[in-house]
């Protein structure tokens, strides 16, 4: 595997292969002593366009759990508040001879177009605008796998802004690839054009499609960018239709779980008392996390790459 | 009898004059002086057996970029890139800097096009002053200057009551508006046409909804003020269908196909590429069909490219932030022709687009083989094929979507009143 744009990418047995070395990697953030040597001499760069705490402090940790050298870099920081096209600052730090290079940007294709020009350095995409989030993805596959031997057959509930995600991107991808089952709970001004056509069932009641779900995968709602562009009325009315509380949760699958990529609004899309409930998997997402991208960083240094 | 220049033996095909037959054309100071068989002593004589002699080609929407933004295009350029293709009169559009809205501008374009000498240019002035939407331009200065029409393209004029204006001011002397269709409100931060594809990229998408409705509505002021009206680059299966609908009712609009429109789809974009962004956007598969319909059924009149050239900084980026736009001269005839070989237009029919059609819309005197009339001719062997190298290409700019892809068809001379101004392999 040359680079990691998206879950589109890689094959079933290929995800497999992630996720059984991302679960080793598990028990080694569990330690004392946190750290391996595999990655010792390589160079790792984290460029993010975008805010992020999260996906930026974990492919960080990851790096340094694996002993390469990790820079961290920063759109507020960077050249490209100086006019820098991202181009020039990308092909500025391949330069300097990374291994790999993160990249978080805002405009979606933006790991396709650079690899073009970067042909010395493996890319991850980190997130590209609401394209495709294929490290999120992994991790969340690894969460499920704690749960159930396979996702197969298993019914994922995923509610809300799904026109702008590119969590929902990458799941509605992998549900073909792996066979499981996604229901999109929104209403249409959240739904991009056509999304039934990634095989998915669409509701826009959210009750209505909480029975026989395993999953409930709740999405970020930025009020900011929605209510200007008259996607929904008031966070008030959001809350009632689409928010996650106990009471929805009681009526969907025994076990259902609950997950977030994060940052959580509490009362907005999600009850303060299921984000912190019994069936919440949010925090295991973020330890996942962690393990996922040691174990992307690892398969993107190794193999025929090894010196590169 | 004797001739500056005798073309032999080709296909002649002039639509105006309902010729399509093989003969010879014979001209003598600048002007066509006889079709039919030549007899007699030519200075220089062009061999175009199997090949096919028709009226030099008219573009009626390009972008030339000069004044203000010379190093994507200029006159120049613009000029050797249209003659190449066949094309001998450009209609260039007014988004320059400065815009094409006043008489200086107008007269500037068109002397800098006699200074280079290889086609007739005449530009399209902008309905509002600096392409703002609020004021109407001095249309009838405009118009003595040399403008043939009236456009704010790039931009739709996007205001009803200045729309309304504008229609009305033109219809009082007969001056064609031209539309750039699109609903802003609808568009604004899209930047490939919404559907399945824009879902997979996960970019924000431009509705078809977003054309329409801006041609329903200018119909709607057609029918209130008698304005003539076209709708430039036409892209979708909704705006082709009131269209007709409008001409059926006597209202006098009309519509122009680019070859993008006709030729190819939003797939083109899978991979992000940004040399298949432009506005209006490539459409689905069921709106390509609607366009071969319109011009299959004269619903759509004319071709014309909306060559918009653009500098590969602008271009080499991510997908949203690529400028909208391809260059598109050197490609027209041969994407057109397929059209030809799909059986949806017969060759003259398709000559006429290129030529009969805009020049009647414009009216301009080019775009026949009238005896007596300017030698603006285009020949070209339709059967020839080539590779399209964007590095070759006449344009400054590269920025095509056949990059790579063989055409079938290509121009072999262009004469402009009786000169050659391109002749295939002669170049540098």
């Amino acid at each position: 595997m040359k680079h990691l744009f998206g879950i589109a990418d890689l094959t079933r047995q290929q995800i497999t292969t992630l996720l059984d070395l991302g679960e080793s990697f598990i028990e080694l953030s569990r330690r004392s002593l946190r750290k391996t040597p595999t990655l010792r001499g390589k160079t790792i760069i984290n460029l993010f366009f975008e805010n992020s705490t999260r996906t930026r402090t974990s492919f960080e940790i990851a790096g340094k759990r694996l002993s390469a050298d990790v820079i961290n870099i920063s759109a507020a920081t960077s050249a490209t508040q100086k006019g820098e096209t991202l181009l020039d600052t990308a092909q500025t730090l391949a330069a300097m001879r990374p291994h790999v290079l993160v990249i978080r940007h805002s405009v979606a294709g933006c790991c396709h177009f650079l690899a073009d020009y970067l042909p010395h350095t493996a890319i991850v995409n980190a997130g590209d605008g609401a394209h495709e989030h294929p490290t999120q993805l992994l991790t969340d596959l690894l969460t499920l796998r704690q749960q159930w031997p396979s996702v197969e057959g298993k019914i994922l509930t995923m509610v809300g802004d799904i026109a702008h995600s590119r969590v929902a991107r990458s799941h509605l991808i992998a549900a073909a690839t792996l066979g499981y089952h996604i229901r999109l709970v929104a209403p249409k001004t959240l739904l991009p054009q056509q999304v039934e056509r990634y095989g998915c069932e669409i509701f826009h009641d959210f009750d209505a499609a909480i029975p026989g779900s395993d999953a409930i995968y709740m999405l970020r709602i930025q009020s900011e960018r929605l209510t200007d562009n008259c996607a929904f009325p008031s966070v008030r009315e959001y809350h009632e239709a689409y928010g996650l509380n106990r009471a929805r949760l009681a009526r969907a699958n025994p076990g259902c779980v609950v997950m977030h990529p994060g940052p959580i609004n509490r009362g907005v899309e999600i009850a303060t008392d299921v984000a912190d409930g019994a069936q919440s998997r949010i925090l295991d997402q973020v330890e996942h996390g962690v393990a996922i991208r040691m174990a992307v960083l690892t398969t993107m240094c190794g193999g025929q790459n090894y010196d590169r | 009898m004797t001739a500056d220049l005798c073309i032999h033996g080709g296909r002649v095909v002039d639509p105006a004059n309902g010729i399509d037959q093989t003969a010879d054309v014979w001209i003598s100071d600048g002007c066509i002086t006889g079709i039919g068989d030549f007899s007699g002593d030519a200075t220089r004589t062009i061999d175009a057996r199997g090949l096919v002699v028709a009226p030099g080609l008219i573009d009626m929407h390009v972008h030339l970029r000069e004044p203000g933004q010379e190093w994507k295009e200029d006159i120049a350029s613009g000029s050797q890139a249209a003659v190449a293709g066949g094309i001998t009169t450009l209609c260039c559009m007014p988004n320059t800097t400065p815009t094409i809205d006043h008489a200086g501008v107008v007269r500037q374009v068109i002397e800098r096009a006699r200074e280079v000498g290889l086609c007739r240019l005449h530009p399209i002035a902008a309905v509002s002053k600096a392409l703002k939407g609020k004021e109407l331009t001095e249309m009838r200065e405009l118009h003595r200057a040399g403008a043939v029409a009236f456009s704010d393209d790039g931009l739709p004029v996007w205001h009803a009551g200045v729309m309304r204006k504008a229609l009305e001011y033109a219809a009082s002397f007969g001056f064609l508006i031209i539309q750039h269709a699109e609903e802003l409100q609808l568009t604004h931060d899209g930047c490939i046409n919404e559907g399945w594809i824009s879902t997979q990229l996960g970019v924000n998408g431009m509705p078809a909804a977003g054309e329409d409705t801006m041609v329903a509505r200018d119909i709607m002021l057609c029918r209130l003020t008698g304005g003539r009206y076209h709708v430039a680059h036409i892209s979708t299966a909704g705006a082709v269908a009131l269209v007709r609908a409008a001409q059926a009712e006597g209202l006098p609009v009309s519509a122009e196909a680019a070859p993008h429109h006709f030729a190819l789809t939003e797939e083109e974009l899978l991979g992000y590429n940004t040399d298949a962004k432009m506005n209006p956007p490539l459409r689905s598969e069921t709106d390509r069909q609607a366009v071969i319909a319109g011009l299959r059924d004269g619903t759509i009149a004319t071709i014309a490219t909306d060559h918009a050239p653009h500098h590969p900084d602008d271009k080499r980026c991510g997908l949203s932030c690529a400028a909208f736009g391809i260059v598109g001269l050197e490609t027209m005839l041969p994407v057109s022709l397929q059209l030809v070989r799909d059986g949806v237009l017969t060759l003259p029919r398709l000559i006429a687009n290129m030529g009969q059609h805009p020049a009647q819309l414009l009216g301009l005197k080019s775009g026949t083989l009238n005896i007596g009339a300017a030698a603006d001719l285009c020949i070209f062997d339709p059967k020839r094929k080539w590779v399209v190298d964007r590095y070759q290409l006449r344009s400054k700019s590269h920025n095509t979507p056949w990059h790579g892809k063989t055409m079938t068809g290509q121009v072999i001379h262009t004469i402009m009143d009786g000169r050659i101004v391109f002749q295939l392999g002669s170049e540098e």
